[in-house]
């Protein structure tokens, strides 16, 4: 079969709009989860799994696929979603997200999932095992990328910066790093918990190359990924800041005080499902 | 503050002046006149990487204080500097050993005992990934105060789900357990000794087996078990009590976890004998407790003693000063044995 697996006839921004509402039932299920993160990361997702990366459904450890590590692990639900969508998790296993022996914990962990390369949930983890990613498919010879995707929260977090460092030091042009930057974390906004800003010149300062865009705008991300995929050879890593929107799409939880662990009542899980199906794409 | 005279200080002080003792970082415990190997764990390691091509060494800037720089020169393009930077050496770790490489990665103990811990028991022990961490200045190995005295590493490393950990005794062990842990599928954690390398269990016909006690010598009022250069303790301690027709066995326990339950069970279940467990390590959670407990849960209840590190931040200061004021250099097991004895 094919290596890629692109749906024929399925448009980016029904694809990122699917993936919304995979995250929604499934935040439905359990009546909790990181919706706000899902919605706001969809259109990443989207644009990775179905724009820039090479896998095989059928085959979740196919060797030649590109490797995608979600170092923010509570963000579970929103790659579940995108790996129901991409057809590498079941779509009748949504129901089962969060519960006991179900394949899709709250928090991502290697072992459970089809698709899911590492264990998160302790945070600032992921951009250290894609370095070491990087360097055996170096030493392979393979030219898969890896794709890591992480909180700007994360970005307190020391090991984040040696990472950073180290990648740029063993010149690894093969990882493509997207950090999501909604500007919330556990105890509040993220410039009163710890102030990251200048981002971009803080990064290019440490060797990468550098793109920021509207994480929620589907034509800039796709270009940012098509140009971080052509850093190919040129020995520096790519970081992708996406700026995103918490709650995209659902316009009553995107207005709603903003909040890690953004409260959904019972009733408002239909409501989001019914909003976000006013602005289904075709 | 107590001043700490280098060796080579000695004779710039004045000739009446008692030459002090040193805490320098000394790259051998061995002591004079003893028997010894260089760097056993870096020849070993090239080596096994001569027939196994997915072994890489990795560090986080103390390669030539692990032995490692050995297999940094014999291939220097398997070999990863990855700086000081303990978390992210261990995150590497376990990404090279997703792409099927089997990485080992070096430091001392307490940084990756304590600094990387979450990250070893995440990436590597959690997804269960084929890395070896082995690390230089195990419990008091070193003079230079608790910042490099790992005095509860093995605690550490018993507490987590699969991880296998290694307490060697001397150079033919970890000569010998470098090819064992290699082709042992995930994690492990091994003490590693450096440098001059004290040469003990060769006179034993010893052979190292992953998982497995072995009983070195036997004897009749006093069954040692221990671990890593305790068993070198044990066995002088063994010796020396000849004389005072005091006679001990030492049981050696190089894997700490899986222990190897039946052996010790089988030696502790031989009546009549004092057992004595010894280890470089704080006397919580460890061999000792590790033992205690199995002998408790099998209803095994024979006079038990533990010899280890006190619950205390330790001196700095020169080792054989340090091991006699802690009670795990050969006189003091001695003493401590015979008074037990009676």
């Amino acid at each position: 079969m094919s290596s890629v697996s692109i749906g024929h006839n399925v448009s980016l921004e029904r694809r990122a709009w699917n993936i919304r509402r995979h995250a929604v039932l499934m935040g439905e299920v359990q009546g909790q989860g990181y919706i706000a993160q899902a919605l706001d990361i969809a259109d990443v997702l989207a644009t990775a799994y179905f724009h820039a990366m090479r896998y095989r459904p059928d085959d979740p450890e196919w060797e030649g696929r590109d490797r995608f590590l979600l170092s923010n692990g509570h963000y579970a639900i929103a790659l579940y979603a995108a790996l129901i969508e991409a057809g590498i998790v079941p779509d009748e296993e949504l129901e089962s997200y969060g519960s006991d022996e179900s394949r899709l914990p709250m928090s991502g962990m290697a072992s459970y999932t089809p698709g899911m390369e590492m264990s998160g949930g302790s945070l600032g983890l992921g951009l250290s095992i894609a370095v070491g990613r990087c360097l055996g498919l170096k030493r392979k010879g393979s030219d898969s990328r890896v794709y890591t995707l992480f909180s700007d929260g994360e970005l307190d977090e020391g090991s984040v910066w040696e990472a950073i460092m180290s990648a740029a030091h063993h010149k690894l042009d093969n990882l493509i790093a997207i950090v999501d930057v909604n500007k919330q974390q556990a105890d509040g906004p993220s410039t009163s918990v710890m102030a990251f800003e200048p981002l971009i010149d803080k990064l290019e300062a440490f060797g990468w190359f550098v793109q920021r865009v509207d994480g929620n705008d589907l034509g800039k991300v796709q270009a940012a990924f098509d140009a971080a995929k052509a850093q190919y050879g040129r020995g520096k890593p790519s970081m992708i800041i996406a700026d995103t929107l918490m709650g995209k799409g659902v316009p009553f939880l995107e207005a709603r005080e903003k909040n890690h662990f953004i409260r959904v009542e019972a009733h408002e899980w239909q409501l989001a499902l019914a909003a976000l199906d006013e602005g289904r794409p075709s | 503050m107590k001043p700490a005279a280098a060796n080579t200080a000695s004779s710039k002080l004045g000739a009446g002046k008692p030459r002090l003792t040193t805490s320098a970082m000394i790259a051998s415990i061995a002591s004079e006149g003893q028997r010894t190997k260089p760097a056993p764990f870096g020849h070993a390691l090239v080596e096994m990487a001569k027939e196994d091509s997915s072994i890489l060494g990795m560090t986080a800037d103390l390669g030539k204080y692990t032995d490692l720089h050995i297999f940094g020169q014999a291939f220097p393009d398997r070999y990863y500097q990855m700086g000081m930077a303990e978390q992210l050496l261990f995150g590497a770790a376990s990404g090279l050993a997703a792409e099927g490489f089997t990485p080992f990665a070096t430091t001392y103990a307490v940084f990756a005992s304590r600094r990387a811990y979450d990250f070893i028991h995440q990436t590597i022990a959690e997804e269960d990934r084929n890395v070896k961490i082995v690390c230089a200045l195990p419990g008091l190995t070193s003079g230079y105060g608790p910042s490099h005295q790992a005095t509860e590493d093995l605690a550490l490393f018993r507490a987590m789900p699969n991880m296998v950990v290694i307490d060697p005794c001397d150079a033919l062990e970890i000569e010998q357990a470098v090819p064992a842990i290699a082709r042992h599928k995930g994690p492990v954690y091994m003490r590693l000794l450096r440098g001059q390398v004290p040469l003990v269990l060769d006179e034993y016909g010893y052979s190292f087996e992953l998982g497995k006690a072995k009983m070195l010598r036997e004897g009749y009022e006093v069954l040692f078990i221990s671990s890593g250069i305790m068993t070198m303790r044990a066995l002088e301690a063994a010796k020396a009590l000849e004389k005072d027709r005091i006679d001990a066995a030492v049981l050696h326990v190089p894997t700490i976890k899986p222990l190897d339950t039946a052996a010790i069970l089988e030696a502790c279940g031989r009546p009549g004998r004092l057992v004595v467990v010894a280890e470089n390590h704080t006397v919580n959670g460890g061999l000792g407790e590790a033992v205690a407990g199995l002998l408790m849960r099998q209803g095994v209840h024979p006079a038990f003693r533990m010899i280890g590190l006190p619950d205390e931040f330790l001196a700095a200061g020169a080792l054989p000063t340090l091991h006699d004021r802690y009670g795990i250099s050969t006189g003091a097991i001695c003493n401590r044995v015979k008074g037990w004895l009676g």
